[in-house]
């Protein structure tokens, strides 16, 4: 019985008998009507409403309809207007319709006329809200706060963290740089029941010993010279919240056995202190470097790894989820159209294929930034293959012009890596016997060491 | 118009809305409601002098005129109706055959009357147009959309119609 309830329609008409009948005629059909007389009364009824439709006079004094029009599309680009005129001329159709007229109707209108466009118009709308709603919807399966994919091993990372949140393990998180640690540290903080407290981050590869130390544990006034008060460390500020330590790879082994001890008696003394505090905080840790080779070579502390490494989360880089470009760029598209009020709507086929041939060894976090740049310099509504600017394109290897041994060695290089430096599988995959290929390690001067996980 | 016609919509509307109706002496269209450039007469202002003529006893008035009607932005109209209120007023003048250059057939002016009138009547009783081509409410702009519609009101209608000619009962 009831239709289109939530249409709103705003008719702007200097003559009241148009307002009344237009109005009321309308009604009939289920929508809901406003009439205003002027131009300037329409600008002023605009923000009240979500307005799907504008049935617009085009000469009214003051301000004439395609001025309103033009006016209205400053705030509202998607508004649809039908422009209504008593006189039919084809100069002023052809006007209204090249400024961006839905339509165009001679008064006085066949009812069937104006009746099939504005439920053409209102289809057309419920298809496109539809759309958005059910996109938005897609979306929320692929998030997890402020984390994006859709990619598998992405989604099972963002279920093991939703579950890990509830608990107060310490979770080491590793991942190339740009892979979003730190989202992923925040999200588990904001899916935790710790979520009202603080959360609390701590570069350790920013500070030097002393400084980092300094910062975690704070100090006793008079600890040392220049510590005029007592000051409270990050561990102290994290309570009952969450203390994520990035770069933890970094720190320097008496750090790593302090904070072992830590971990493991959950209590602390600040600096020059003697009182014990204990700390109720939930550890999360964050690395790009391979803490087991660290620790083979004596680095960091195996036990220390064995207390962080409770749950392990290894976040793939970007290179290996390519399906999450577009995503990832729409995303970052409305993020920032958001931040510089710009109104981009997307990407351009070759931009894209740009973005998708792209390695990207900075990962989201590069993918992010390039963005941002095609955001701000894009002169139109879609970013095209000029607004990408990939630096890593230009110093990559396999773009310059190099020598056919630089060639070979870097091709022996990427072979080892793929099979972790087994001999045996390396020299099967490039053809030739494990002596030629000891020889050739040799000859290139190719090490293990250096060339592992560590790509960026 | 015919008494005959006017006695035939008297029953039918009486049947339709399990109401009494009854016919009332004709009243002449107001000459302000003539609008002589387009030889048709508004049916707003008709409506607003019918007001004045509601029995006291009546909760709905419906006018019937043989005269092409509009409103000011529109090319015609085949009734109009006082959303939620209780006049309405439906021209037989678009819906004879003769309009469109074809022969007389008194059934389906008949037909097209019966369902014009109870479509304005729903208005009154603040029905809005129907999504079901089933329905007498449907949105019809043109005798072919008249003529496919239902004759009659979908449940929803119906009972929307009901449960204000309970209340006017009981009143």
């Amino acid at each position: 019985m009831t239709v289109e309830k939530s249409v709103n329609i705003l008719v702007v008409d200097d003559e009241e008998i148009v307002r009344d009948s237009l109005g009321s005629w309308l009604e009939e059909d289920g929508y809901n009507v406003e009439a205003v007389e002027s131009g300037k009364k329409a600008l002023e009824r605009l923000p009240a409403k979500v307005w799907d439709l504008m049935l617009v006079d085009l000469k009214m004094p003051g301000m004439d309809g395609i001025q309103l029009m033009e006016e209205v599309r400053k705030t509202h680009p998607e508004m649809l207007v039908i422009i209504m005129t008593a006189y039919a001329t084809v100069d002023t159709a052809v006007k209204a319709m090249k400024k961006g007229a839905y339509d165009y109707f001679v008064k006085p209108f066949n009812p069937d006329d104006i009746s099939l466009t504005i439920r053409k118009i209102v289809d057309h709308h419920k298809l496109v809200r539809e759309n958005l709603f059910l996109r938005k919807e897609l979306k929320k399966q692929y998030k997890l706060r402020d984390m994006i994919s859709k990619n598998e091993k992405m989604l099972e990372i963002f279920d093991l963290a939703r579950t890990v949140a509830k608990s107060s393990s310490t979770v080491l998180i590793q991942g190339e740089s740009g892979t979003g640690k730190e989202l992923l540290a925040r999200a588990i903080h904001d899916e935790s029941p710790r979520s009202e407290a603080p959360f609390i981050s701590v570069s350790c590869a920013a500070l030097t010993e002393s400084l980092l130390e300094n910062e975690l544990f704070g100090h006793e006034k008079g600890a040392f010279t220049g510590a005029n008060a007592i000051k409270r460390g990050k561990l102290e500020l994290a309570q009952d919240g969450t203390l994520f330590l990035d770069e933890i790879g970094d720190i320097s082994l008496k750090l790593q056995m302090d904070l072992l001890s830590v971990l493991e008696q959950r209590l602390f003394r600040r600096v020059g202190g003697s009182d014990l505090i204990a700390i109720s905080s939930r550890i999360l840790a964050a690395t790009n470097r391979d803490l087991k080779r660290a620790i083979e070579e004596g680095r960091f502390r195996a036990d220390l790894y064995y207390r962080l490494n409770v749950i392990s989360i290894q976040i793939p880089p970007l290179r290996e989820r390519r399906e999450d470009i577009p995503l990832l760029v729409e995303h970052f598209i409305e993020k920032f159209n958001i931040e510089m009020g710009k109104q981009i709507r997307g990407v351009g086929e070759g931009a894209m294929r740009i973005l998708m041939d792209n390695d990207w060894p900075g990962n989201a976090r590069e993918l992010r930034n390039v963005i941002e740049r095609a955001v701000v310099v894009a002169k139109g509504n879609v970013i095209t293959e000029s607004d990408i600017s990939l630096p890593s394109i230009v110093g990559r290897a396999d773009h310059r012009a190099k020598s056919l041994e630089e060639v070979e060695k870097e091709h022996i290089r990427v072979v080892l890596i793929e099979n972790q430096w087994n001999i045996v599988r390396s020299a099967q995959t490039l053809g030739i016997d494990r002596v030629t290929l000891y020889n050739k390690i040799k000859k290139f001067d190719l090490k293990k060491e250096g060339t592992g996980a560590k790509e960026c | 118009m015919e008494p005959e016609i006017l006695r035939w919509l008297v029953k039918e509307m009486g049947d339709c809305l399990w109401a009494t109706a009854r016919a009332m002496p004709s009243i002449p269209l107001p000459p302000e409601s003539y609008e002589a450039g387009r030889n048709q007469y508004y049916s707003t202002k008709i409506l607003k002098v019918m007001l004045k003529e509601v029995p006291e006893d009546a909760l709905k008035l419906l006018g019937i005129t043989d005269k092409d009607i509009c409103i000011p932005i529109l090319t015609y109209v085949f009734g109009e109706a006082q959303l939620g209120g209780t006049v309405a007023v439906v021209s037989l003048a678009r819906l004879r055959q003769e309009h469109y250059g074809m022969a007389p057939d008194r059934p389906l002016l008949l037909e097209r009357l019966r369902k014009e009138s109870l479509h304005e009547l729903g208005h009154t009783f603040g029905l809005i147009h129907c999504p079901s081509r089933d329905c007498v409410m449907y949105l019809s702009n043109t005798v072919i959309d008249v003529d496919s519609k239902g004759r009659s009101f979908c449940r929803a209608c119906q009972m929307a119609v009901e449960s204000q000619t309970g209340v006017g009962r009981d009143e």
